[in-house]
């Protein structure tokens, strides 16, 4: 036994390395490959392919012409285009806020130690398990002028309560919001509620002996403690706002007209059934810059932090 | 937590607190209270009486001709084919993705090498982009494939479209199984494949019943896909629904578009009521990550 | 050549040097312990051994063999992690028998070496059982039972007892050293707790900052410790050390003459500027009635011998004396001790002298 541990540099020439150990190497790449090439073609190629569209000449058929900035200059000019981007705007922000706030609510509610907590949960997560084209027929047939909840309203002795919003140009964006709030509260109220379990007890047992009322506690310290919960939730209900396509095709179909118009139904729109692909392609760009804007720093200060 | 409950016999706290939350479940229940109700009504009863009224002689009818003579278009054939399509392409989706998935996951957390968290990390961002900006050029790809018009298609993109999230949830779980088994299994003798299937496999049931719920639950419900990168024999049962309930050539049918919307909602209805706690392991394992 | 060659082993990642040129032979049979504080680099080492971790420089031949690109499954050796890492969806039999069954072993010898290994470590009615199933005690045996099943040329231990409560630890040491006398497999076996190294190894391997400070048996790292790390790492409680200078009469600290031999004296010359410094374990030191003065700051009695902490003009000094001591807290007493149980290192290098 001798041992010597001064830094000496010693040139070996070392044997060549086994194949076996090459391979076993390379093994978990290869793997990994297929799907990281097809998702890297899928998302990045396809959205550099698209971003091409849009500066092109494509109507009907693609036409990889080069027109510059023409789509996105026709696209601003759209009137159509404007009442999409105003409807989500107001969409998004009554479906962000009244989301997060009924979700939090039923949350902190539920965090209150009820015997009937599980039914509960069951009752206000089902909507997620749903299509949102379900949801669409359902609140469109809900919320239909004459045979509705006007109808019901009038039945209960409410002779001038009017429900026209669904076809009201000025308020049917109103329906959307109605139907998507109903649709994902329960969802939110789901990370709420895993955000509100995760904190951990003997704080809030240290808060009570030093004479801290229920109330009092929610709102210095388990709601702050919720910051995390709050932006991840944010993040997922923006994406899911712009995205929103499905739940107006069903409901509203975009109308009265284009009152109810979203930058998704106006994309399909356009490149499906206008003949206007160039055009469609820009308005995918717009929507791609606004999620990437939001989720990009998000994924970033995630990413950096659970190293 | 717990509220101020002592030995009062009444405590309004409670009171209200049950209120509003009982409030809420009616909020939740009643659509679907409606939508059961006014598919077992005839269009008589619906003129007759309001949304929430009991049906006076509950009937199938309305379910019947929803799934075999409703007019979807052109066609009056009821949502059946429709059906039929959904059930064709959800099955080899959702396996093929969560397989995928659980591979890819398992490289990325046992296998780890210089640019693999970069790959997760720019595969990551498929899960959030918005599906519009690849809609042109899919469609593209798959007429030049040749399968634009049919089930494969469709398969195909939501394959794709679900590995980045198939790839998250298992990632994720495997991250929190120990290194040292991996290790030892090295040790054994195995290799990359057989620890997969011997030893990681085995130990991932539950996060494999989350994702198969999830990608199931995600792409029955799918619509964009749907209407975009079908034809006329393929598309799935959310297009058949929507184009059921916004046909314009009769005169409308309340409780068959109703019952058309149960039928298209029961398959995920019924693996959330059967399995629910996992769907909901799925909901927060994707958003909270970590 | 022996059964374990470590040949100037480093390990970097970028600018951080985690191994700095390792060198260590083992004869077959033998038993090597690595033992240092979190952060020196032993379980690095350890990984590098096992195939698990590729060095940056340097080469291990196992057997002979020059294995330092071979896979982990090729180098013949075993390993018992510190959590055990059982595979907690296979029973205790498939347990100890799947490293067999990875290299296609038959199913009558697997099941002969399962037995074999079973009545070894009294685990026989275990083998039904999953791991979930068994304490900790009971998983330590599995965990060296799959070990031992695959009869390989080198055992590698990564600290397998941290995990247990302090009897149980007693009782699988023994084991352990049981095992090893009569199994006779070379075995490198990586610890932080100085009383297993001890105990368990026929050679110890001290490590500090990537480096072997010293290697050695256990009696010579106890006694003849080569660095004041060591010297102070091994032991329990620590060295007393004391910073001294030649003085006019030989040698003081604090300005207490401290009594060298003639040894010592020798080696004390002038290229010790700095200082040297001067260690006491505390079971030299022994209270008498004249010496040096003091008065007794803490007394922790543990039953067969008493630890005294003691307030001297060299500073507090940790004495152990054997059985129960007479005076209390704050009485005065007098230490006295052997001058040739002091050990002396160079101020500057830290280093033996003498």
């Amino acid at each position: 036994m001798n041992s010597t541990s001064s830094p000496v540099s010693a040139a070996q020439s070392e044997p060549p390395i086994p194949l076996g150990t090459r391979l076993a190497e390379w093994m978990p790449k290869l793997v990994l490959a297929p799907s990281f090439v097809i998702a890297f073609i899928f998302i990045y190629g396809l959205m550099a392919w698209n971003g091409y569209l849009s500066v092109s000449a494509s109507r009907l058929l693609p036409n990889y012409e080069f027109v510059g900035l023409g789509q996105y200059v026709t696209l601003w000019e759209s009137e159509r285009w404007w009442v999409a981007l105003k409807n989500l705007g107001i969409f998004g922000s009554l479906f962000i806020f009244f989301g997060m706030a009924i979700g939090l609510l039923l949350a902190i509610l539920l965090d209150q130690k009820i015997r009937v907590e599980g039914a509960l949960r069951t009752i206000y997560l089902y909507p997620m398990a749903l299509s949102f084209i379900v949801t669409g027929t359902a609140w469109k047939w809900i919320l239909n002028p004459g045979l509705g909840l006007e109808k019901v309203m009038h039945e209960w002795g409410f002779t001038t309560f009017t429900f026209d919003w669904l076809i009201n140009p000025d308020r049917a964006i109103y329906t959307v919001v109605i139907a998507g709030v109903w649709q994902s509260a329960g969802f939110v109220m789901a990370l709420f509620l895993a955000g509100l379990r995760g904190i951990d007890d003997s704080i809030l047992k240290a808060a009570q002996i030093d004479g801290a009322s229920l109330p009092r506690i929610y709102w210095r310290i388990i709601i702050p403690s919720l910051r995390p919960v709050f932006f991840s939730t944010l993040m997922i209900l923006s994406h899911l706002a712009i995205k929103s396509f499905d739940l107006v095709m069903a409901l509203t179909a975009g109308g009265p007209g284009f009152a109810t118009d979203l930058p998704a139904t106006f994309m399909y729109t356009m490149a499906f059934s206008r003949g206007q692909i160039g055009l469609g392609a820009a308005s995918a760009t717009i929507m791609l810059a606004t999620v990437a804007a939001i989720v990009v720093p998000y994924l970033y200060s995630e990413l950096r932090t659970k190293k | 937590m717990s509220a101020a409950s002592t030995a009062r016999p009444f405590d309004w706290h409670r009171v209200a607190l049950w209120s509003v939350l009982l409030l809420f479940a009616l909020f939740f229940l009643v659509p679907m209270y409606v939508m059961l109700t006014t598919s077992l009504k005839d269009m008589a009863q619906i003129r007759d009486g309001n949304l929430l009224s009991l049906p006076t002689a509950p009937g199938f009818e309305a379910w019947s001709k929803a799934w075999s003579h409703a007019c979807t278009g052109v066609d009056c054939s009821g949502l059946r084919p429709f059906f039929i399509n959904s059930v064709l392409m959800v099955v080899p989706a959702v396996l093929v993705s969560t397989l995928i998935g659980a591979v890819n996951g398992y490289v990325l957390s046992k296998w780890r090498f210089p640019g693999s968290e970069m790959m997760f990390a720019l595969m990551l961002f498929g899960v959030f982009m918005p599906m519009q900006v690849v809609l042109l050029p899919m469609s593209q790809i798959l007429g030049w494939l040749g399968i634009a018009s049919s089930i494969w298609g469709l398969i195909l993109v939501h394959v794709i479209a679900g590995l980045p999230s198939t790839t998250l949830f298992f990632r994720n779980y495997y991250v929190g199984l120990p290194d040292e088994l991996v290790k030892a299994a090295m040790l054994d003798g195995a290799g990359f494949w057989r620890i997969f299937w011997r030893i990681v496999l085995p130990l991932s049931t539950p996060i494999t019943v989350v994702t198969l719920i999830w990608q199931f639950t995600n792409i029955w419900n799918d619509f964009l896909y749907g209407i975009v990168f079908s034809g006329a024999g393929s598309k799935p049962v959310t297009v058949g629904l929507n184009n059921l309930a916004n046909t314009t050539t009769m005169v409308k049918e309340y409780n068959v578009d109703m019952a058309a919307a149960m039928i298209a909602a029961l398959p995920t209805l019924l693996v959330y009521i059967v399995a629910g706690k996992y769907f909901v392991r799925g909901l927060t394992a994707g958003a909270v990550k970590g | 050549m022996g059964a374990l060659s470590i040949r100037n082993v480093r390990r970097s990642y970028g600018n951080v040097h985690i191994l700095k040129g390792i060198n260590i032979e083992v004869e077959a049979g033998e038993f090597l312990i690595l033992v240092g504080p979190s952060g020196c680099g032993k379980s690095t080492l350890l990984n590098i051994i096992a195939g698990l971790d590729k060095p940056t420089e340097g080469t291990i031949h196992i057997g002979g063999r020059d294995v330092t690109h071979a896979l982990p499954k090729d180098r013949d050796i075993a390993m018992v992690f510190q959590s055990y890492a059982l595979y907690p969806n296979m029973n205790v039999a498939q347990n100890i028998s799947f490293g067999l069954e990875m290299r296609n072993v038959a199913k009558a010898e697997r099941d002969a070496a399962v037995q074999r290994v079973a009545k070894m470590l009294q685990i026989e009615h275990l083998l039904d059982r999953k791991p979930a199933q068994l304490s900790g005690g009971q998983r330590q045996r599995v965990a060296m039972g799959r070990a031992l099943a695959r009869d390989p040329t080198l055992f590698l231990f990564d600290e397998p007892l941290s995990n247990l409560d302090a009897k149980l630890r007693v009782e699988m040491r023994a084991e352990i050293k049981h095992l090893h006398r009569t199994a006779q497999v070379t075995t490198v076996y990586v610890t932080h707790d100085q009383v297993e190294a001890m105990t368990l190894g026929d050679y110890i391997a001290v490590m500090k900052g990537g480096m072997i400070e010293q290697l050695g048996t256990p009696d010579d790292i106890y006694s003849r410790p080569a660095t004041r790390f060591v010297a102070e790492f091994i032991g329990s409680p620590a060295m007393n050390i004391v910073t001294g200078q030649r003085a006019a009469n030989g040698f003081a600290s604090h300005g207490v003459d401290l009594a060298l031999n003639a040894q010592q004296r020798g080696v004390i010359g002038d290229a010790h500027a700095e200082g040297v410094l001067y260690g006491l374990r505390p079971e030299a030191l022994t209270f008498a009635d004249a010496g040096l003065p003091g008065t007794i700051s803490l007394l922790e009695p543990t039953g067969p011998e008493t630890l005294a902490l003691v307030d001297t003009p060299l500073g507090k000094l940790m004495a152990r004396v054997p059985g129960k001591v007479h005076q209390q807290l704050g009485e005065s007493v007098f230490l006295r001790w052997h001058a040739e149980d002091a050990h002396l290192f160079d101020a500057k290098s830290e280093r033996r002298i003498g």
